[in-house]
């Protein structure tokens, strides 16, 4: 009964964190001192077609006003419709948004596939130069600028040493061959059976997601082997080990089995963190996703595509908070 | 446990997957990196952003077009001759019989009529292009008609310059489209906006296949076209950042690359795989002087700003290659434009202007800009520059559109200002530069003096003159005396014109760059 409880209590606090999201972004859209009119209109309007459509917009109503119109057009799922694309914004959305989350998740793949077992390996060999070699990896990893190392990257991998493809979501003669039914390529190429286009598709996410996912692989594996470390020197594990386990069960059953639980918060809020849309990187591998949409609309004043995108941040946010919750009381049998 | 050799081959396993990765486009297929996050629609109509209006410029024919050559020559396009009434209102557009859409149905007068009617009813940006010639949505119908499929006719308010009606509608929102498609894609009373916004139903060269806002957009070859264009295919990709364009293009992955930076430029040239064109732009880059601070109402305070500027140290310095020196208000490649630059860096001469006015100490000033560059590192330049003369300026650094906000709301002292003419006649920057005739906050012309709250009844009166002045070689030399008085007593120091640069990898031809984005051409395009 008290897990129902905790669970319904984790769904209540879903609506009340995302009408504060709302208030606070659509307040924020409201006070920052640009004229979102001259986004439509453009600077050279006419003042009658400036004055027309600030009074279309509502511009000219008080500001709860505004508010209370705003959330009832959230309420009927209308977003609004963006300057900068001429769509509604939740059309966007659904084309910007499966970018991202199919490059964050293939990023996030790396980042723990590789960064959990460097972090035990670090852990179990501490002092050793194996130790120090993947310490000075993980912290050139996390304090190299993205940018650069995506760029390096580009230049190593795509320029030199030409195994990877050029930036783009997909290559030139594959582009528009497979209908978007989800809008991740790599499962709408699967669907279509278009396995050329699927390996093509592949190719292209393999650069973008390791840069992603080396930056990312470096915070996990760092926080893994703190984890690692102290666990290694609690007293279960000697208990273990004096009762003539082996290496590997002592450390991935039991010492690795008692920091699961904080290591899924750092893993969740990583992946919330790459959901979000790594600007930079979708910039200079010119990938569609939702940190690129945010950051022109934020730069063009699209503010109706601004709220949009932060709601859905927020909302991913949300959503992986409450698995991370669920996942507790899966993990920790303290919590059940 | 993972074990060292397993993390030693994580590189080579990646390699061995991927195996070298060849890169070249297909041969009847032409790539172009480019920015085009500004495409907000591709319906001529509508569009007025740069991307757009390029784009529409290749996909729509108008009735006609001035010559790349001389563009004070105009040339028929859809309209094989034109003639005007004794008292120049009423124009009569013989439409050629050869020309179709990309549907093969063949280009009349009624298409023409109702493209220039949409301009106006719609009443999207561009609008006004076309609308400045008195029509109305209630008028439109009845003042642009087609008398038969080949005869168009055009009643205009009242008599105008000859050549200035004609560049207006050789604008991209004078595109013409098929009235039957688009009309079956109307929703609403949209007069198919909508759709066009993504689609084309034109007779230019070009055909919109596809287009994703921010990603790219595809243009098959029109192959109803009298000379549709030898490559099949047109990609136009966004790509954000100048580097990844050059390395693009380097590896075969782009054909063209068209915003690369200074450094970038250097590149391309001195690599004899490329091609790198350059062509003066109608885009200038200019400080504005807001008259209602004191210091500013005062024309020995304006001219001593803009003799503190050094005008080519900010080009070879700063902008070298993608701008150059300009201070007439006429860009390079427009009919009168000017390339006098009667102003240098002479901070001296500032100095003793300043004094001359009341300000023996110089005077303090805030100073608005973009923080993109180059707009930042111009300021920091001004800044410096005009310390020397005794000006001392703050500088505000912001996201641009809150500069403009500023600006258009004349909250500010200086500030860094872009124009770009909207059409190809003189009237479209006089307009904004000279003409001011309210200047009180409740006017409905706020043009580029509006924004300086500086209004010169002699200037706003020859401009509204010069617009209506047949005879060509006298408007010329109006609008040349303009920009001279202009630079002598008016609130802006024009400092920059943009060059237009693109990249092409050898043996790419038949691009070319134009002063305004719709007069950039895709036409002939071709590899080898």
């Amino acid at each position: 009964m008290s897990r129902i409880r905790a669970l319904a209590a984790a769904l209540a606090s879903v609506p009340i964190t995302l009408f504060g999201l709302i208030l606070i972004t659509f307040l924020i859209g409201r006070v920052v001192p640009i004229d979102p009119v001259l986004a439509i209109v453009g600077d050279r309007a006419p003042q009658d077609v400036v004055a027309r459509t600030r009074l279309e917009l509502g511009l000219d109503r008080p500001l709860p006003e505004q508010f209370i119109r705003y959330v009832g057009q959230l309420a009927h799922g209308d977003f609004g419709r963006s300057v900068m694309t001429s769509n509604s914004v939740g059309t966007d959305i659904a084309r910007f948004f499966p970018a991202t989350l199919e490059l964050a998740t293939a990023a996030l793949l790396i980042a723990v596939l590789l960064g959990v077992p460097l972090g035990v390996y670090a852990a179990v060999r501490q002092g050793r130069w194996v130790d120090t070699v993947i310490r000075v990896v993980c912290l050139s990893g996390h304090s190299i600028p993205i940018f650069v190392l995506a760029l390096l990257a580009l230049l190593v991998f795509y320029a030199t040493l030409q195994w990877a493809p050029g930036p783009g979501r997909q290559s030139v003669v594959f582009d528009g061959m497979v209908d978007q039914r989800t809008g991740l390529l790599l499962l709408d190429c699967a669907l279509a059976g278009e396995w050329e286009a699927f390996w093509d598709a592949l190719k292209q996410i393999a650069l973008p997601a390791l840069v992603l996912g080396l930056s990312n692989m470096a915070y996990i594996a760092r926080m893994t082997r703190a984890f690692m470390l102290e666990s290694l020197q609690g007293e279960f594990v000697i208990t273990a080990k004096a009762k003539g386990l082996s290496a590997a069960a002592v450390v991935w059953r039991h010492a690795f089995g008692n920091i699961l639980v904080r290591l899924l918060t750092v893993i969740v809020l990583t992946y919330a963190g790459l959901l979000e849309g790594a600007v930079l990187t979708e910039t200079i591998f010119s990938w569609p996703g939702l940190g690129q949409y945010l950051t022109g609309s934020l730069l063009n004043a699209d503010m109706n595509a601004v709220l949009g995108a932060t709601l859905v941040v927020g909302l991913t946010y949300v959503v992986l908070n409450l698995f991370s919750d669920l996942m507790y009381r899966v993990l920790d049998p303290r919590v059940r | 446990m993972p074990t060292r050799r397993a993390l030693l081959a994580t590189p080579l396993i990646w390699a061995s997957a991927f195996g070298p990765v060849l890169a070249e486009t297909p041969r009847d297929t032409v790539v172009m990196a480019k920015r085009i996050d500004d495409i907000i629609s591709l319906d001529p109509q509508e569009s007025f952003e740069y991307s757009g209006s390029e784009i529409c410029g290749n996909v729509y024919d108008k009735l006609v077009n001035p010559s790349d050559e001389d563009p004070t020559r105009i040339d028929p396009m859809l309209a094989e001759s034109w003639s005007a009434s004794e008292d120049g209102r009423t124009w009569t557009f013989r439409l050629r019989g050869d020309r179709r859409f990309a549907s093969g149905a063949p280009v009349t007068a009624e298409d023409a009529a109702f493209s220039l009617q949409r301009a106006v009813i719609l009443n999207k940006s561009p609008g006004f292009i076309i609308a400045q010639f008195g029509f109305t949505r209630d008028n439109v119908a009845d003042r642009i008609r087609a008398t038969d499929d080949r005869t168009l006719v055009i009643e205009i308010a009242e008599r105008q310059a000859p050549t200035f009606l004609l560049y207006c509608l050789s604008a991209s929102v004078g595109g013409v489209v098929e009235k039957r498609v688009v009309l079956s894609h109307a929703v609403g009373g949209d007069l198919g906006n909508g759709w066009l916004r993504t689609n084309s139903a034109g007779s230019g060269p070009w055909v919109v296949r596809s287009a994703r806002a921010s990603e790219a957009v595809m243009l098959d070859a029109n192959p109803a076209h009298p000379q549709p264009p030898r490559a099949r295919r047109l990609v136009i990709r966004h790509v954000a950042d100048p580097a990844v364009q050059l390395l693009l293009l380097q590896r075969g992955d782009a054909d063209i690359a068209r915003d690369l930076l200074p450094e970038g430029v250097r590149t391309a040239r001195a690599d004899p795989r490329f091609e790198v064109l350059s062509e003066p732009k109608a885009s200038l880059v200019l400080l504005s002087m807001n008259t209602r601070h004191p210091a500013l109402a005062r024309p020995e305070v304006r001219e001593a700003l803009r003799w503190a500027i050094d005008y080519r140290g900010i080009e070879a310095n700063l902008v070298a290659d993608t701008y150059r020196a300009h201070q007439a208000f006429l860009p390079v490649g427009f009919p009168a434009a000017m390339t006098d630059t009667p102003y240098r860096y002479d901070p001296a001469r500032a100095r003793a202007l300043l004094a001359g006015a009341g300000f023996p100490d110089g005077i303090d000033l805030t100073f608005d800009h973009a923080s993109s560059s180059p707009r930042a590192e111009i300021a920091q330049a001004l800044q410096a520059q005009m310390r020397e003369a005794g000006i001392r300026l703050t500088l505000q650094a912001a996201e641009g559109r809150q500069v403009l906000t500023k600006v258009r709301a004349r909250q500010y002292q200086l500030a860094i200002s872009l124009w770009g003419s909207d059409y190809l006649d003189p009237h479209s920057n006089a307009q904004t530069f000279c003409v001011n005739d309210d200047n009180s906050d409740a006017s409905t012309n706020r043009t580029s003096a509006w924004n300086c709250a500086w209004a010169d009844a002699d200037l706003t009166a020859r401009a509204l003159a010069a617009v209506k002045e047949a005879d060509a070689a006298r408007r010329v030399a109006e609008y040349q005396a303009m920009q001279r008085d202009l630079m002598a007593r008016g609130p802006f120091a024009i400092m920059l014109q943009e060059i237009g640069i693109a990249a092409l990898r050898r043996p790419l031809a038949g691009f070319r760059q134009g002063p305004l984005s719709d007069r950039t051409s895709y036409a002939p395009i071709a590899k080898g």
